[in-house]
């Protein structure tokens, strides 16, 4: 399940990267890059435990869903932090200086 | 059980040469762009992204499942000398499976990036030429 939520969150970040292109103040293109980096990496490792292992390949529970849910939230706050500290838009710096 | 160490190697390696390679392109300034115009630490900057992304990811996903712990020896594997070894082979397996499976994206990636720059004309008409 957490494949098929990471899969979604990569593509509707990558669409939201593409409006906005070029510009990417927001380093849209650092999340969707994230999404798509999970995604690539489970997609193998559920291929992978299908072939060998066999059973499901997809596991459809209230467990997968939540580790779902919590993993794009760590992407989210991942981006987020280095959205802050990059600061593009140079709030924190005007807020600082008071 | 500890696939992504794979990827956590491979991207610890590819962000050591990125680094590099941008204070070796500062230097070199506009020289060190290749002739696609795209330079190979901005290249590697993709692949960083990518492997981090889904190295950070995978971690928690096995920080979810109890396969790492935030105590030594982090790898619950670890704890028992009989999953040692299947560990280490599931490294070998679906770990490199996983590296090498997002290189070849990557590389795929920076071949399309590649030939969309090489396809944009480099001289644009001036506004003083053409017209009548």
């Amino acid at each position: 399940m957490w494949l098929i939520m990471t899969a979604l969150a990569a593509i509707i970040t990558t669409l939201i990267w593409y409006v906005k292109a070029p510009e990417d103040k927001y380093k849209l293109g650092l999340l969707s890059l994230m999404f798509w980096g999970a995604t690539l990496m489970w997609l193998v490792d559920h291929v992978m435990a299908y072939l060998m292992e066999g059973g499901e390949f997809l596991e459809i529970n209230l467990d997968a869903t939540l580790l779902g849910i919590s993993v794009i939230l760590i992407a989210l706050l991942v981006w987020i932090a280095v959205l802050l500290i990059s600061d593009p838009k140079g709030v924190i710096k005007r807020v600082l200086k008071g | 059980m500890a696939c992504f160490l794979a990827p956590m190697t491979q991207a610890i390696v590819t962000t050591v040469i990125q680094k590099n390679l941008e204070k070796k392109e500062k230097l070199a300034g506009e020289g060190a762009v290749g002739k696609s115009g795209i330079s190979w630490s901005r290249k590697l900057g993709w692949l960083n992204k990518l492997l981090w992304g889904g190295v950070v990811l995978l971690a928690f996903e096995h920080l979810w499942h109890g396969e790492i712990v935030p105590w030594p020896p982090f790898l619950t594997a670890m704890e028992n000398p009989a999953d040692i070894v299947p560990m280490l082979q599931e490294i070998a397996t679906f770990g490199v499976g996983m590296a090498v499976f997002v290189t070849i994206i990557w590389g795929i990636i920076v071949i399309i990036a590649e030939t969309k720059v090489k396809n944009v004309p480099k001289v644009q008409a001036s506004p003083d030429s053409g017209g009548a």
